[in-house]
């Protein structure tokens, strides 16, 4: 149910993007979906892959200094209304959100959500009827590494 | 240069005294304050370890067989070890930084401020001072000696003082054009910065009341000192102090402004090599070391300030025959003077150690890139400290930037960098980079 993504702490230089990109492009891993969140100052980059364990190991490797989050993918109804119905959903349940980013893929669309606590946000989404989304649903729609 | 910038006056005729004379004068002195430092633990111990006592010293040679002071002494014995009067007797407490978080204290008896007036009047007059002037004192009051000090020295002479204090120059710009202020006494790079606000204000600075100012509390060039006299249309004088021997009013120029001359007959001045602690030949560089022979309430003996300068002796077109010190060109210990604030680099690390999980691995990176001086502080994170979550790495940014102003007294960029990034030393660390000094500033 919950997705292993990892965060890459980017300083504020030029070119510090590509380093973990083109290390897991080396490595042949496939990125699902990827977000940045920056300040002034420095960057978060935070992505999901299928095999979180072998990526942690290849940025590592390149120098990275990587953290491994779990977060919560959430089918959204692909109409206009969708997002805001789940949204809804989730303040009225007093659910905090840290941060949240969109992954759209051929026949679906998501939102990765990180919740303060995941556990107690997938119960209510479920009895919301909401789909929250496992790890091989969404791989299956990723080309095979 | 050969000529005077203005009129030449001198304002105590000590200042003028024969050599001869002013060598008595200093041998004398000399004996009533290692008789007067004798309640003091440090110079009751050091004095007895090698067999010092007042009659012994008779010439200005014993002076070499005094104990340096230095400024890990006065650490070692806060608050107030070096206290040589009673505690009643005490006017004024002031202070300055110290490398951690503690500033070492300089307390003052009444006749100790009397004569700290005195002496600063001595190169505020020196300096082109006239009782008919209006004087703008942009230092910060407080602690710092910088303001107080010349506030009083500003009062002796007879001036009228605006105590402007530091900061929000847009008022210091209404302030010395309402008042009329002939007068400016602050850092050297605050007047540049007063300098930059004014035109930003549609004034052009030249056009300011100004015609001197007195500058002092951090080092600075003969080629600022061309720069702030074309930007602010006025004469700039240099003037030199530390509170640990008095506060400003240890030397000042003249209107020859060849050299900084050094109130003898308060001060004996050395110049020795830091290595070896012998005197250097005069006319070259070497560390200064000050005696306060008249200081009642923490008088100081042969104290190593850590600055680094030259000493001349031959007499001044002016008419003083005090020795003149060259601009301090360097320190022998690795502080820095950043906005007219004493910084050392073991403040920065003790603020990263507080922070809880900021491993030590920093860099000071110190520019001038406009009028002031910035301060810009490199610190590697610890795998362990990164958090995928954007408010806890500002929140462990900002806990650094407030331990590094409560330690230093100065706002400073922090920048996290990645682990690994910074270099690694062999032997001493070299962890500070002064752009400053590459572009002539200081």
């Amino acid at each position: 149910m919950k997705l292993q993504q990892l965060s890459v702490f980017l300083e504020n230089r030029p070119g510090q993007l590509g380093v973990p990109v083109n290390a897991l492009a080396e490595a042949g891993i496939n990125i699902l979906t990827m977000s940045v969140a920056d300040t002034t100052q420095f960057g978060i980059l935070r992505i999901v892959v299928r095999n979180w364990l072998r990526a942690r190991a290849v940025l590592e490797r390149a120098g990275c200094v990587v953290k491994v989050t779990e977060v919560v993918a959430v089918d959204v109804p692909d109409r206009p209304g969708g997002l805001a119905q789940v949204l809804r959903i989730i303040q009225d349940a007093g659910i905090n959100v840290e941060y949240m980013y969109a992954l759209r893929s051929r026949d679906r669309a998501d939102i990765v959500f990180r919740f303060d606590d995941p556990d107690a946000a997938i119960e209510v989404l479920k009895t919301n009827g909401l789909e929250v989304v496992s790890n091989d649903d969404l791989f299956d729609s990723l080309p095979r590494e | 240069m050969d000529t005077f910038a203005f009129e030449n006056r001198v304002w105590d005729t000590a200042e003028t005294l024969p050599r001869d004379q002013l060598a008595s004068l200093q041998v004398q002195r000399l004996r009533d304050v290692v008789a007067r430092v004798a309640r003091v633990p440090f110079y009751h111990e050091t004095f007895a370890d090698a067999g010092i006592t007042p009659d012994s010293i008779r010439t200005l040679d014993d002076l070499r067989r005094l104990p340096f002071t230095t400024k890990a002494h006065l650490r070692d014995h806060y608050p107030l070890g070096f206290l040589a009067v009673p505690r009643e007797q005490l006017a004024r407490f002031h202070g300055s930084s110290g490398t951690t978080g503690r500033p070492t204290f300089v307390p003052y008896t009444r006749d100790d401020l009397d004569l700290w007036a005195d002496l600063c009047a001595r190169f505020l007059v020196a300096g082109g001072l006239r009782p008919e002037h209006t004087v703008q004192i942009a230092f910060g009051y407080g602690l710092f000696t910088g303001g107080f000090g010349l506030h009083y020295g500003v009062e002796r002479v007879g001036a009228a003082i605006i105590p402007a204090a530091a900061g929000n120059t847009p008022r210091q710009l209404m302030l010395m054009q309402d008042l009329g202020a002939q007068v400016l006494v602050c850092t050297p790079s605050y007047a540049l910065n007063i300098a930059d606000v004014a035109r930003a204000h549609g004034i052009d600075p030249r056009t300011l009341p100004l015609e001197f100012a007195h500058f002092g509390g951090e080092p600075w060039t003969e080629d600022m000192r061309i720069e702030l006299e074309d930007q602010l249309g006025l004469i700039a004088m240099n003037n030199y102090g530390l509170s640990e021997v008095i506060g400003p009013g240890v030397s000042g120029e003249c209107a020859a402004r060849c050299g900084m001359h050094i109130q003898e007959d308060h001060f004996i001045a050395e110049c020795v090599d830091p290595e070896t602690l012998e005197p250097v030949p005069p006319g070259e560089q070497g560390e200064l070391v000050f005696t306060a022979l008249t200081k009642q309430a923490m008088p100081i003996i042969r104290y190593r300030t850590r600055d680094i300068a030259s000493l001349d002796p031959a007499p001044c077109a002016c008419g003083r025959t005090t020795v003149r010190m060259s601009r301090v060109v360097g320190r022998t210990d690795d502080m820095l003077i950043i906005r007219g604030v004493n910084v050392f680099p073991s403040q920065v690390e003790e603020a990263l150690l507080r922070v809880e999980g900021t491993a030590p691995h920093y860099l000071i990176e110190v520019d001038r890139p406009g009028a002031l001086d910035e301060l810009k502080i490199h610190v590697e994170i610890r795998p362990q400290d990164f958090s995928d979550k954007m408010s806890q790495m500002e929140m462990l940014r900002r806990r650094i930037d407030r331990e590094i102003a409560s330690i230093t007294g100065i706002r400073a960029a922090v920048e996290l960098v990645e682990p690994q990034t910074l270099e690694r030393f062999m032997g001493k660390a070299r962890r500070v980079i002064d752009h400053r000094r590459e572009k002539g500033l200081i």
